[in-house]
């Protein structure tokens, strides 16, 4: 019996009538599922999750909202709709007609693009696979499968265009994907932060803020590739990301509004005594994960940064839209670098430095965030700010990962920073603590002590409304 | 500078720069290149310099005494003054651009081992008579010759001076030669290659650069008995054989369109890809004692040959070569089995066809092949599938996309280091190689996925994948560095032992052609630009 694929894989690219995705997937998508058994989030099969379900790119159609089970969630397949005047936004080809075929010149590094961007997908699913069993409420089990359900569908849209594209060794690409695991010492994953464990909530609350934000980044600048269906795809992935990065926003701020609350509530000021999580311990998990996902941005000064920009396959943030030279190529960039021990400003080709450029646009936005939760703090009556580290700080890719900073920049010895470590990224003691506050709170409407309340419900529905019916 | 397009058609009655008498077993082929003869203005051919014009009559010369003049068994090489040969005009390559030099070294580099494949297959002795001074490349081509004679005269010489003059190498196989085929002691050979004047005929002889000397007063009688002795000695006229008139295989030139009788080539200059059609022979053969020259099984390679001589000289920004076929494999096969026997004119047609497939080997572009239905790779055709660098093969639901082996592929077309495609393709799977010989011993048709599982093609996308699949992978290797590619090809074409051949289009061609980009050689004060300049060469002396 042939197989209604419009009705099980919601899609605006025609799959009905294409042979060749029809084809791909017949073996993808059962092999996705089994993925989604064995690595997913654990133990909730049954369960049925007031999930959001993309079914079109109609207004409003990215949000079709019942209760569903998460292995029944149907996994669609979305391109924004096609610009007839695209033109390649960037680079030595700006202005020509954007491609609709992969030009067979840039398939390499475009599958490679395609891959590690695809790959952050059902890393951050494996992740956060036992997170479900220490919910701190029913409302964020939800948001979290929401999360969940919607990495699997970014997955599914990079597979798209890996099945749609790239022939054999797309699918064989494809297939890859749900082979690699993150954290395994074997077939890990591609990019470092994908391979960090996130075993409490604090860590999958900055996780969705700063990590996903890079993912927000990334797309963003995939969304100026002259490589059409690589922008549409990834036009489409950012309004569903942009839910993502609200979730760790504002859980991270509840989070800081109840550690707030508390410490004001101890007579000693000790939020810990009151059984919650200290300000100057979210402040180390913010340090922690805003410079793991400076990694994810590649080194300042990189060939294939410049490459990609050069040969349109990966823009700026807004490149269309905010930029007016396209080439960049007689443009200079100042990037601080280590000479001699000493910290030097150094002049690097425009096209070298976009890694960088987008690092930049990355930190401004974290920026208007920190300020967001400052005024939090300030609401809530105490003195406490929290900040971002320098770029520089506690990096592990680029030109500043084989030395040492302080929290402001600055230069200092691996001494200094064995001294100061403890006080600036979690111990593991202090892993040990939040792992402690870790337990599940399954009535609807009651909150976990550790954790402020929401502001408001999913889709105009009470916060304690029925997000989850256990199965 | 831009050159008009080269055609490689001649024939005796044009020859500007040849002289060809035959009389009975002996041919007497002597060099008076025509000083105003060149193939373009700018240098004048003097002392019997040759260019490119001077080797398209060789290469013919070499061609119809094989196979218009069976009767011949030595062919006498000589010169009429006291200079036999000065070797490749130094003006002409001075002037001339890198690309042309390559292919102009190639192309006589080829003729020069089809002297020799002529002496080894078709019992026609090559003999350098040389009654004058023999510099440079008029050494090489008596190296390429049997045996090599010096007139003795005190002041006649051979040398390869290439070094101590010009800068460069002697590139067309006369180091090569020297040590593999003439077996000269390497020190020896290192004096001789850097003393510009040569060896005159007693050091010559002593030295074994020569076989032989006789005086002035001694040399007509002393070559004309010793070309007596070879012709006696020499394997006796095939009983079959006679005459095949070879006439010109000139395409129809329409635009970017070659049309020849059973071969087309059109041209994509925007995507720099050309795309050669091969049809196979659409009637049953005639018997090759009947046969001519327009029987399919010579006149398709003839076309080939020809075509592949005009993609290299004349268009240069073409990097890649789709072979495609059509026609009916049965066909082929029986065509093939027409010139299979020990005929005289089937051993002619396939040693022929063989130099063909090498001169493929050697193009300096990709090659792939594109196997849909309808198809003929079959036979002597399908061991195109062995010498392009990839080949795609449609694997289609019913199977009808086919491809069929036979002994063509199982030792029939040496490669220049006498291996077979096969034994080359499979070097560290003895099972493999077994399997296809297996299957071209039967002559079994091998559909896609068949092919695909015994290693006789690269990819055999289905037919959802096929177009994307051969568009991009044309489009990705149009992109690539060029050079990078030829170098890449070269080396991987020709994996296993090396040969003579081998090594003068590897390694002497490599090493010429790095010359020839190398300031010491080609800049304003490099040696080949200053020879006849007053001023000396200067050179950058750091080595590598």
């Amino acid at each position: 019996m042939p197989i209604n694929y419009d009705d099980r894989i919601p899609n605006n690219v025609d799959l009905s009538s294409n042979k060749r995705l029809q084809r791909a997937l017949e073996t993808w998508q059962p092999a996705f599922l089994d993925w989604w058994r064995d690595v997913g989030p654990v133990g909730t099969a049954l369960d049925e999750i007031y999930l959001r379900t993309a079914i079109s790119t109609e207004p409003g159609g990215w949000a079709h909202f019942d209760h569903v089970k998460m292995p029944d969630y149907r996994w669609g397949i979305f391109l924004e709709d096609r610009d007839m005047n695209r033109v390649i936004p960037c680079g030595d080809h700006a202005g020509q007609p954007v491609w609709q075929e992969v030009p067979g010149e840039y398939r390499s590094n475009l599958r490679r693009i395609i891959v590690t961007q695809a790959d952050t997908e059902p890393a951050s699913v494996e992740q956060q696979r036992w997170l479900g069993k220490t919910a701190p409420s029913m409302y964020d089990m939800r948001n979290l499968f929401q999360v969940n359900v919607e990495e699997g569908r970014h997955l599914w849209a990079m597979v798209y265009l890996l099945h749609a594209h790239f022939g054999k060794d797309g699918r064989d690409e494809a297939d890859e994907l749900l082979a690699r695991r993150s954290g395994d010492a074997d077939k890990p994953r591609i990019l470092d932060a994908f391979n960090q464990p996130c075993p409490d909530w604090l860590t999958f609350f900055c996780f969705t803020m700063f990590t996903d934000r890079d993912g927000k980044y990334q797309l963003g600048a995939l969304a100026e590739s002259g490589f059409d269906p690589l922008a549409r795809t990834c036009r489409f992935m950012l309004t569903e990301e942009a839910h993502h990065l609200s979730v760790g926003e504002l859980g991270v701020e509840r989070v800081l509004r109840r550690s707030a609350q508390l410490t004001k509530l101890d007579k000693n000021g000790d939020a810990r005594a009151q059984g919650g999580i200290d300000l100057p311990t979210v402040q180390k998990w913010i340090n922690f994960w805003f410079a793991y996902s400076l990694d994810l941005f590649g080194s300042e000064i990189s060939s294939n940064g410049a490459e990609f920009f050069a040969t349109g396959l990966k823009g700026r943030w807004n490149e269309a839209k905010d930029y007016t030279d396209h080439k960049a190529l007689d443009q200079y960039y100042t990037l601080p670098v280590v000479k001699n021990g000493m910290l030097v400003d150094e002049r690097v080709p425009m096209r070298n430095a976009m890694n960088d450029v987008l690092r930049q646009s990355y930190i401004l936005d974290c920026e208007r965030v920190i300020k967001r939760w400052n005024k939090a703090l300030e609401e809530e009556g105490v003195d406490f700010r929290v900040s971002l580290p320098s770029s520089r700080f506690f990096r592990r890719q680029g030109v500043y990962s084989e030395f040492d900073f302080n929290r402001e920049g600055e230069l200092i010895g691996s001494e200094a920073w064995e001294k100061n470590r403890d006080s600036w990224i979690p111990s593991q003691a202090d892993r040990d603590y939040v792992a402690s506050l870790m337990h599940p709170v399954t009535e609807p409407g009651k909150i976990a002590n550790w954790i402020g309340a929401p502001r408001r419900g999913i889709n105009g529905q009470d916060v304690d409304f029925e997000y989850v019916r256990k199965g | 500078m831009s050159y008009p397009p080269v055609s490689f058609d001649t024939h005796p009655s044009r020859y500007r720069h040849w002289g060809l008498v035959i009389e009975g077993a002996v041919a007497t082929l002597t060099m008076r290149v025509n000083e105003d003869g060149g193939m373009w203005p700018g240098y004048e051919l003097k002392l019997n310099s040759y260019d490119l014009s001077v080797d398209i009559e060789l290469a013919d010369v070499v061609q119809r005494l094989r196979f218009e003049h069976p009767e011949v068994r030595v062919v006498v090489v000589t010169g009429e003054d006291k200079v036999f040969c000065a070797g490749a005009n130094i003006r002409m390559l001075a002037s001339a651009s890198h690309a042309f030099k390559v292919n102009f070294c190639k192309f006589t580099n080829e003729t020069r081992t089809y002297i020799e494949d002529a002496c080894e297959r078709s019992g026609q002795t090559w003999i350098a008579a040389l009654n004058g001074t023999a510099s440079g490349g008029g050494y090489e081509l008596a190296e390429a010759c049997k045996e090599i004679y010096l007139v003795d005269d005190g002041n006649s010489a051979v040398s390869l001076p290439e070094v101590p003059l010009l800068g460069v190498l002697p590139g067309t196989g006369g180091l090569t030669r020297l040590t593999d085929k003439r077996k000269v002691r390497r020190d020896i050979a290192d004096v001789f290659c850097t003393k510009a004047e040569g060896f005159k005929a007693r050091d010559a002889v002593k030295h074994h650069v020569v076989d032989g000397s006789f005086s002035r007063s001694k040399w007509a009688e002393g070559i004309k008995a010793r070309v007596a002795t070879v012709a006696s000695a020499a394997p006796a006229r095939p009983a079959d054989a006679r005459s095949i008139t070879l006439p010109a295989v000139t395409p129809a030139v329409d635009g970017d369109t070659w049309t020849y009788r059973n071969v087309t080539v059109k041209l994509d200059r925007a995507s720099r890809v050309a795309s050669v059609d091969l049809r196979g022979p659409t009637e049953r053969p005639v018997d090759a004692a009947t046969a001519d020259a327009g029987c399919w099984a010579f006149q398709f390679w003839r076309e080939l040959d020809d075509a592949l001589l005009r993609l290299r000289i004349n268009e240069l920004d073409i990097g890649l070569l789709l072979l495609r076929s059509n026609g009916d494999p049965a066909l082929v096969l029986a065509h093939d089995a027409s010139v299979a026997g020990d005929g005289w004119f089937a051993t002619e047609v396939r040693g022929f066809q063989a130099r063909v497939l090498r001169r493929l080997d050697n193009m300096a572009k990709t090659l792939f092949a594109i196997v849909e239905p309808g198809n003929c790779f079959a036979g002597s055709l399908a061991e195109m599938l062995f010498v392009v660098d990839r080949s795609y093969m449609l694997a289609d639901d019913d199977g009808e996309n086919a491809i069929t082996l036979s002994s063509a592929s199982t030792g029939t077309f040496p490669m220049h280091n006498g291996m077979t495609r096969l034994q080359a393709r499979f070097p560290g799977d003895e099972d493999a190689r077994l399997l296809a010989e297996a299957a071209a011993a039967r002559k079994s048709v091998i559909d896609a996925e068949t092919a695909d599982d015994m290693g006789l093609v690269t990819f055999a996308p289905d037919a959802i994948d096929w177009d994307d699949e051969v568009r991009i992978a044309i489009e990705e290797r149009c992109s690539l560095s060029p050079d990078a590619l030829t170098g890449m090809e070269q080396n991987l074409r020709f994996g296993g032992p090396e040969s003579m051949d081998n090594k003068i289009f590897g390694r002497l061609t490599a090493w010429q052609n790095w010359i020839f980009q190398r300031p010491n050689a080609v800049g304003e004060r490099g040696a080949l630009k200053m020879f006849g300049a007053p001023e000396r060469a200067v050179f950058d002396y750091r080595r590598t």
